[in-house]
């Protein structure tokens, strides 16, 4: 069973929903990846992405644009994350997913990619910009190695789309909360839970959302009716915010507490 | 060719695709469909023909360039996009793409523009057809092409500056998408070129298609044969498309697709994805990219705002491998050079674009047969460009 298997499983039991945070890998740097993972899993984070820096970023808002270019400035890429996760993989055990575009993964090797994250301790994958339509080859690859790849619903999906993306993804489902890009929003449609229920008639699989949930208020909110809630860019900004500082950790460390003790609460 | 192609997925060979978040996975459904249904409509059909003859200005003339011809040795006849209104053949398929928007109900057109061409295209038939119309383009390139971000402004275009990533053409081409992917269920974006997540190739290539029909037509009527050569420059692939489709079962015409060279191959600083690129995946689609060893998009570079792009159509990348086509690359030097050569010989200014296509003629014409016959494709005019060659002769 994989490490986000039994994840689900523990939170299950404990009647827990999942908080599932977001860092891009590289942003600052990677050794501040290395210290904020450790950092978002001691303060109750459950599964966390890192999401693989890419020049031209379709689906992100302007904070995580940023976060990705400064990450890209640094040099960063997929061997240098693997080794990280590597790592990381010495201290701990929590679930990680990448969140990438498809044109890293595509050049690295789409089958050299899933064998290297298997081997480094990577749980999982997201493509922001790959549909089930066009996943055949990384499934193929993904099945064999045991690698989740977890694809997105979205607000305009159709049922027979949903039905498309339920089947395609392992690990759990990731549910865009409103049509647009990542960024913090301050409120959320009403209609998400009609939403996030419709999938569930559709599917056992452990639904997720993301994009736009920035705060505690939020947060708890989605978490009462999906199984995990995403935060992103509300992160990725407390890092913007505190480049130059040297308690970076302990703030990002502190708004995760918050959030996933929101998360916890329902 | 004996497979339909694209496939119902988009594919041409390993090319093309839907490389797009989940969110407009529908929204390409539903163009695909209100687009299939559109050209079986005979009333489509005859509105998009009512447009493109008493408001764009079709057919274009192809004109035997005598003086142009004595210089390079052979025969070449240009094809006078450059005459439509608004100055090149974007028009073709913002009328074609905007008839579309109105039988879909679409309330508001986006569009990324580069050298400012489809941008004006776009404002046009958003103000003919009294649409609301946000156009997105790099910073550098609004620097670059004033002439026509003052086009689009009066025609009631909003221009939106795009500040990030290189600040050309592939960045606007990213905003735009984010700007759809946030506005979807009202907003049509209004595409530019052969590139895009499937159906978009084919429909501006369709648009785009008057061109080589034209052509065909007339070149028959004048020369009673089929030309030996087709020449047009590609950036996304637009234009040479549209004059390469009616030919591609003509095997006796050679199509030859003209790339950015900027500075030389050599430089690093060009946008001859076609040449120098590798296969990736870019805005949507699987094609030949420009890109570092990580897979980041390589910035390009070209004197032309038009070819300063990354990608190329997926089809391009096809019709590259299949063979069926040949890509060159012109630097800008020999491209400057053309568009003098061009102004001086036969009292037309091309646009830089296009310039890159005559430049290739003047640049093979030792290797021509005395009896050839060459079509070059003049996709635009060049008035939009006296600030750069201004500052280029300046230089000197």
């Amino acid at each position: 069973m994989s490490r986000i298997e039994n994840k689900w499983k523990e939170l299950r039991k404990k009647n827990l929903k999942a908080f599932i945070a977001f860092i891009t890998a590289g942003d600052p740097s990677l050794e501040y990846t290395y210290k904020l993972v450790l950092e978002l899993e001691k303060q109750g984070a459950d599964i966390v992405e890192l999401g693989i820096p890419f020049s031209d970023p379709i689906a992100d808002g302007p904070i995580i644009q940023a976060s990705s270019g400064r990450a890209i400035e640094k040099g960063v890429n997929l061997n240098k994350i693997f080794h990280l996760v590597k790592d990381l993989r010495k201290k701990t055990d929590i679930p990680i997913v990448f969140l990438s575009y498809y044109n890293p993964i595509f050049h690295y090797g789409v089958g050299k990619f899933v064998e290297d994250a298997t081997q480094s301790g990577v749980d999982g994958v997201i493509v922001a910009d790959l549909p089930p339509e066009e996943a055949k080859e990384i499934k193929m690859f993904s099945v064999k190695k045991g690698l989740d790849t977890i694809f997105l619903a979205a607000p305009t999906s159709s049922t027979q789309r949903l039905h498309k993306v339920a089947e395609a993804s392992t690990g759990f489902i990731y549910c865009v909360s409103v049509a647009g890009v990542t960024g913090v929003r301050n409120s959320l449609a009403q209609s998400l839970k009609k939403r996030v229920e419709d999938i569930k008639k559709i599917t056992d699989k452990p639904v997720a959302v993301g994009f736009g949930v920035s705060n505690s208020k939020t947060a708890e909110w989605v978490a009462s009716f999906a199984d995990g809630v995403i935060i992103g860019s509300a992160i990725v900004k407390i890092i913007q915010d505190n480049l130059e500082g040297k308690d970076l950790v302990n703030k990002v460390g502190e708004i995760v507490k918050g959030l996933a003790s929101a998360v916890h609460r329902v | 060719m004996k497979n339909i192609l694209p496939d119902i997925k988009g594919h041409w060979g390993k090319f093309g695709g839907k490389f797009v978040p989940e969110t407009l996975m529908s929204a390409l459904e539903e163009l695909s469909c209100a687009y299939d249904e559109a050209t079986k409509d005979k009333k489509f059909n005859e509105e998009l023909d009512y447009y493109l003859k008493q408001y764009a200005g079709r057919p274009t003339p192809l004109y035997y360039a005598e003086r142009f011809s004595k210089k390079v040795g052979v025969k070449v006849y240009i094809k006078r996009e450059d005459l439509l209104h608004t100055g090149a053949h974007k028009i073709n398929n913002t009328i074609g793409q905007a008839l579309l928007a109105r039988r879909m109900g679409k309330k508001r057109l986006i569009a990324e523009t580069g050298a400012g061409q489809h941008g004006v295209a776009t404002a046009t038939v958003a103000a003919l057809f009294g649409l609301p119309c946000d156009v997105y383009m790099g910073e550098d390139d609004i620097k670059r092409q004033k002439l026509n971000v003052f086009k689009m402004k009066l025609l009631g275009a909003k221009v939106v500056p795009v500040k990030t990533g290189s600040k050309t053409l592939k960045d606007a081409i990213n905003e735009a998408l984010r700007d759809w992917v946030t506005n979807v269920k009202t907003t049509y974006y209004l595409l530019g070129s052969v590139v895009g997540p499937s159906p978009y190739p084919v429909i501006v290539r369709d648009f785009q298609s008057v061109i080589g029909e034209e052509t065909k037509r007339q070149i028959r009527k004048l020369e009673g044969r089929l030309p030996d050569y087709v020449v047009a420059c590609v950036g996304g692939g637009s234009n040479s498309i549209g004059m390469f489709y009616p030919f591609f079962q003509e095997r006796n015409v050679k199509l030859i697709g003209v790339e950015a060279g900027g500075l030389g191959l050599a430089s690093g600083k060009h946008g001859a994805s076609l040449c120098k690129g590798s296969e990736g995946v870019l805005h949507g689609a699987r094609t030949y990219i420009l890109q570092d060893k990580d897979g980041q998009i390589a910035p390009t570079h070209s004197i032309a705002p038009g070819l300063d792009y990354s990608g190329v159509g997926p089809e391009h990348s096809y019709l590259k491998q299949t063979g069926r086509a040949s890509y060159y690359a012109v630097k800008d030097k020999d491209a400057l050079n053309a568009f003098f050569m061009l102004s001086r010989l036969e009292g037309i200014l091309p646009a830089l674009e296009s310039s890159h296509a005559v430049a290739w003629v003047n640049n093979f014409s030792s290797n021509f047969k005395k009896d050839d016959v060459v079509v070059v494709n003049l996709s635009g005019r060049g008035d939009k460009d006296v600030d750069i060659v201004g500052s280029y002769i300046k230089e000197k």
